[in-house]
């Protein structure tokens, strides 16, 4: 007899005398906490964002470029990886080289890029987060893990739901996903929050909209 | 109190000395008292709080009642998804699976994520044996590694450790191991974290084979779940070409919905935050993103055995939060170490002995290392009545009687030490059953009340070492109520 066999056969002997169960599971719980409308839950996610240290920022479609150009250059980067799909006029008002990711690009040339800019496939108000599903303007999962200074791009009200079962309704399991709320921390050293650890250190979130 | 108490050998010596520690009972105060007030407020700030614990509590109940059904349809979905499942029984196999496969990837180290299943089942040093070298990259694991030290936290590994400890560990380890400590360093928590970045940073660049556990396995859609803070998880999951994840076989939940009531949980009673910093799900494998090779072994090593016992099958609910541990009166004095095992606190106490049996000395006296205060069971986000578990393998450390070992119904004989309690509640049982026995003693005890002794002669000594014996009234009750009238006559109690 085989692992599986033997490891399937414990359970169902285990569970010979065991009542039968087959109710579906009583979801008492709410949907979402709180009556909001689309831009007190927009108020909400930058509040939540900013309270694990994550830098927020607002501003229109037209006036993207110039913020994302803006922040660049604030940060000294002097390069910056994109995912293949992110709208090009985004980076038009930068300096930074442009560093394309490819599947043959290795961590040590990533880990030489100094940010990334992303959009993302949606975000939380109540829990404060962000949510990557590697689509076209998000690009593989590395890119937004081994540089340091990682700029996300949420458009506002659109990619915004207000709590953890409604971004799950919209998300793709089959899809690789990263959910991000602020940067790196780590609570291992007598159960306090520092920040910056491994990802990157500087999280920095444009509502626009 | 002497070590002699019946039923309580090892915990309690174990204790004792941990105890005489004021070091590490000063940081294990500081930080599970850190915690404890933080976890409250992430808890308030969710109105729904008892609907999602009890959500948590059937969907978990609901998954074991159907477990085989479960793990066959995670197979499915998991291989459908260009993944490789593998089957352990116990400990001995899922090692063996993870050297053989380490080995045909040609590397001879790896580097892993925080697991709870890879540190019960010894995995780093059975890779050892093998020459293959694992690099633990969670910060507080990290520390543990270099100091050569044991787990003493599910969460937070090196909890009984402080800044200046963890400091120094670093100063003196980080060069055996690779990137050395930068110099000067201080013990900011900041700065230490920097430490840990820079030295572990070229074990992730390099690394070709990342080990995990999970926190959750999807039965419907084959996803795997790692909840985590610093991004070292990210790094082991995505940056390597082979990815080995190995996982209990009761962290399976049904369908990719039911994230939704532990990704609320979860983090709140964990780490107390709304939401940690990073998770990761992942489906088998992805085209040009992550790992090309994924395989999944699932590990027995005593849950079905824990499986058949009716009142203890409720440890298996258990998602690892430690917030049990946090607000343990006992773990917060005896620390970690004492429970003999990776899993410490009220849910080790259940947990270890259901595992691995009650056959050892450490194990028989888990069951005790508790006041059953309650607390525990209180902050549980999936509701294991811990106390209820306590006391169920009290009894059965006493009375032994019919258990699952391996699979194999065997009954346990009732453990050697108990021969004083068993004849002490012989002996009631006897009083109990002849009213006139019982009559007789009790007037005898009241009468004589003013010659009792303070403290239990023989083997009771060690009981009443830290215990009041209980005062006799004048009278017994009985004869109270018979004279009175059940207090009717207006007449008090004898004085």
């Amino acid at each position: 007899m085989n692992s599986r066999e033997r490891i399937l056969g414990r359970v169902r002997r285990a569970l010979a005398d065991a009542p039968e169960d087959d109710k579906p599971v009583e979801r008492g719980y709410l949907r979402v906490h709180g009556d909001r409308g689309a831009e007190e839950t927009v108020e909400l996610l930058a509040e939540n964002l900013a309270d694990y240290r994550a830098l927020v920022h607002r501003c229109s479609q037209d006036e993207l470029p110039s913020v994302i150009g803006r922040l660049l250059a604030e940060r000294g980067a002097k390069s910056v990886i994109v995912p293949p799909g992110l709208d090009a006029a985004w980076l038009s008002a930068t300096e930074a080289d442009r560093v394309e990711d490819t599947a043959r690009s290795t961590p040590y040339e990533l880990d030489r890029v100094d940010s990334v800019v992303t959009a993302c496939a949606v975000a939380i108000a109540e829990t404060g987060t962000i949510v990557l599903d590697g689509g076209p303007d998000q690009g593989r999962r590395r890119i937004t893990l081994v540089p340091d200074h990682h700029v996300c791009v949420v458009r506002v009200p659109g990619q915004v739901v207000s709590s953890v079962p409604q971004a799950l309704e919209r998300l793709d399991p089959a899809r690789p996903l990263t959910w991000i709320s602020g940067p790196s921390a780590t609570s291992d050293i007598e159960l306090d929050r520092v920040e910056g650890v491994h990802g990157p250190r500087t999280l920095e979130v444009i509502l626009v909209g | 109190m002497n070590g002699t108490f019946v039923g309580m050998p090892a915990f309690p010596q174990a204790a004792r000395e941990a105890v005489a520690d004021a070091t590490l009972r000063g940081n294990l105060r500081h930080a599970t008292h850190t915690i404890r007030a933080k976890r409250a407020k992430a808890v308030a700030e969710v109105s729904d709080w008892a609907e999602l614990r009890e959500a948590g509590k059937r969907i978990k109940d609901h998954t074991l009642r159907h477990l085989d059904r479960y793990l066959v349809q995670l197979e499915e979905s998991v291989t459908a998804a260009g993944g490789t499942v593998h089957w352990a029984a116990d400990a001995e196999e899922a090692n063996r699976i993870v050297a053989r496969l380490v080995k045909e990837t040609g590397e001879s180290e790896v580097v892993k994520v925080k697991s709870m299943a890879t540190q019960e089942i010894g995995l780093n040093e059975a890779l050892l044996e093998e020459g293959i070298h694992a690099y633990e990259t969670d910060l507080a694991e990290l520390i543990v590694q270099l100091g050569k030290d044991r787990p003493s936290h599910i969460l937070v590994p090196a909890i009984h450790r402080n800044r200046g400890e963890i400091r120094d560990i670093f100063r003196q380890e980080m060069g055996e191991w690779g990137r050395a400590a930068p110099e000067g360093l201080t013990d900011t928590p900041a700065e230490l974290a920097e430490a840990a970045r820079l030295h572990l940073r070229e074990k992730f660049l390099r690394a070709r084979v990342g080990v995990s556990g999970a926190n959750f396995m999807v039965a419907e859609t084959g996803t795997l779940v790692v909840v985590e803070s610093e991004g070292n998880g990210r790094m082991c999951l995505t940056l390597p070409e082979t990815l080995i994840s190995v996982v209990g076989i009761e962290k399976i939940v049904p369908t990719w919905r039911d994230l939704e009531v532990f990704l609320q949980t979860l983090p709140r009673s964990s780490t107390a935050e709304r939401m940690n910093p990073y998770t990761s799900t992942w489906t088998g494998t992805t085209d040009g993103d992550g790992p090309r090779t994924f395989h999944l072994v699932l590990l027995d090593n005593g849950r079905t055995d824990t499986l058949a016992d009716e009142v203890g099958r409720q440890a298996l609910r258990c998602i690892r939060c430690s917030a049990c541990l946090n607000v343990c009166p006992v773990y917060e004095r005896a620390g970690g170490h004492a429970y003999g095992s990776v899993y410490p606190g009220p849910i080790g106490a259940i947990l270890s002995p259901q595992l691995r049996g009650t056959q050892s000395e450490i194990d028989a006296s888990l069951p005790y290392a508790s006041s059953l205060c309650g607390a525990c069971y209180e902050v549980c986000p999936v509701a294991i009545d811990i106390p209820e578990v306590l006391v169920h393998l009290r009894e059965r450390v006493v009375e032994g009687g019919p258990v699952v070992r391996d699979g194999n119904r065997v009954v346990l004989k009732p453990a050697k030490g108990h021969a004083a309690e068993r004849a002490a509640m012989r002996a009631a049982r006897w009083a109990f059953a002849r009213p006139g026995a019982l009559r007789t003693g009790q007037r005898l005890a009241s009468r004589t009340r003013r010659l009792h002794p303070r403290t239990l002669p023989g083997p009771g000594k060690a009981w009443s070492a830290s215990r009041d014996l209980p005062a006799v009234p004048a009278e017994p009750f009985r004869d109270w109520w018979q004279r009175t009238n059940g207090g009717n006559t207006g007449e008090g109690s004898a004085k």
